[in-house]
């Protein structure tokens, strides 16, 4: 990293590994962040995707593989392991959603566990799984982030998912009437309708925001906790990269302090995440208006 | 930084995950999770109800080892009792022994001193007739004097 500079550096740590459509007409990865920019919508994070599916992947198999052994006698140590997180997420869900959902729990579970991974992949040292890329690779400049969460694309596809859910459970419970009326009719409604038409418009500006903030909240609360994390990580790396010796003593113990805390940043999105997208189905399963 | 079509991909593979977890993760766990919790029930139960029995078999059994012992003190007591009772039967039957014994003794004893004394009579008399044979210097006829001398004899 020596001969970079340092914003060089921060740059292209904060570029993604981005496969689509290259200016030539071929399909390809994008070099540089302006060519990312000019592939438009149809163009892939494969680093984002890649950790974020092998991350889900490690986690339903290794679910799985206690799933399959699962005994009410005495559990083993993998077998513990995940009945503590699914007790602590069946919980979670009894708490506060109080109908019955096939769905909700193991959703839960999945949001839960997956972000926690994605998260975690924070704590390695920024420059590890960069260097790795650059190494099977064999190019030297190429752009690669480990830590999907930290990319909006992987937050905000979440917070969708979780979107359509809501909705989707809403005209399951309400029915399509219900679920307009709830828009339209509240806040404020009236006997009188003339007044009551005249009211619609504001309540479904009011309600409609009140939708549409739920997932994206919920998509940019996590991206901007993780993608300030890693900022951090990233400016502490650039001080090991600075030359000075006080510095990089420095960088270490910040490096250090910065990751005990990043444990419970992590941990507490993941859990977050988890609790707002049970409290919304919860909510959309109400039908108390 | 760029918003592109990741997010698709990114929805896709949480629906997958999601899907995948509740067919074939979540059931067996959950399912395992409440039959131990059942188990666990069933255990402090069975547990509880042991203790009730175990209560109601000490008292039972201090009961019983009441009574037994409130037996064995009637035993005990009807033992002494008995033994006094033979003891007291076998004094008896000593004292009457021995009062038979005494009283036979004593009717031999008596033969025995009659018997003496009869002998010592008959040796009397002939002493006697011995004596006044010689006093008188002459022979008093055996014969003649014997009727004499027995009668003197049962004098003695």
């Amino acid at each position: 990293m020596a001969e970079q500079t340092a914003s060089g550096y921060i740059q292209h740590h904060l570029q993604n590994l981005t496969y689509g459509q290259l200016p030539n007409g071929d399909w390809g990865f994008a070099h540089t962040a302006q060519e990312a920019k000019e592939m438009g919508f149809w163009a892939f994070h494969v680093d984002t995707l890649g950790w974020s599916v092998g991350l889900g992947l490690l986690f339903v198999l290794l679910f799985r593989m206690a799933a399959k052994k699962a005994t009410s006698g005495q559990p083993g140590g993998l077998q513990n392991f995940v009945e503590v997180l699914v007790d602590f997420v069946d919980t979670s869900v009894k708490d506060s959603f109080h109908g019955r959902s096939p769905v909700i729990a193991p959703l839960a579970l999945t949001i839960f566990v997956w972000v926690f991974l994605m998260n975690a992949i924070d704590l390695i040292p920024v420059d590890w799984i960069p260097m790795l890329a650059v190494l099977i690779s064999g190019d030297s400049h190429i752009p690669f982030r480990a830590v999907s969460t930290t990319d909006p694309n992987a937050t905000l596809g979440m917070a969708l998912s979780v979107f359509a859910l809501i909705i989707f459970y809403s005209i399951k419970v309400k029915g399509i009437g219900g679920f307009i009326g709830e828009l339209t009719l509240h806040p404020f409604g009236s006997k009188n309708l003339f007044v009551q038409a005249l009211l619609i418009p504001v309540n479904f500006l009011l309600e409609f925001v009140t939708l549409i903030a739920k997932p994206i909240s919920l998509a940019l609360r996590l991206f901007g906790n993780m993608y300030a994390g890693e900022l951090v990580f990233i400016l502490i790396a650039v001080m090991f990269g600075s030359g000075l010796l006080w510095l990089s003593a420095l960088g270490i113990v910040l490096q250090w302090a910065w990751a005990v805390f990043h444990i419970l940043i992590i941990t507490l999105q993941a859990f977050i995440f988890m609790m707002l997208t049970i409290v919304y189905l919860s909510m959309a399963h109400e039908d108390n208006h | 930084m760029n918003i592109n079509a990741t997010l698709i991909g990114q929805s896709v593979a949480f629906f997958i995950f999601v899907l995948f977890c509740m067919k074939y993760v979540w059931p067996p766990v959950i399912t395992a999770l409440q039959e131990r919790q059942k188990k666990i029930a069933d255990g402090l139960d069975a547990a509880s109800r042991a203790a009730r029995d175990l209560e109601l078999a000490q008292e039972k059994v201090g009961q019983q080892l009441r009574e037994a012992k409130g037996q064995a003190a009637e035993i005990i007591e009807q033992a002494k009792k008995r033994g006094t009772q033979i003891v007291d039967e076998a004094r008896e039957q000593a004292r009457v022994e021995a009062d038979r014994v005494k009283a036979q003794a004593q009717a031999e004893i008596e033969q025995e001193i009659n018997g003496v004394k009869d002998a010592l009579r008959a040796q009397l008399g002939s002493l006697a007739v011995s004596g006044a044979e010689k006093i008188l210097g002459a022979s008093i006829d055996q014969n003649a004097h014997a009727e004499l001398v027995s009668k003197l004899a049962a004098e003695i």
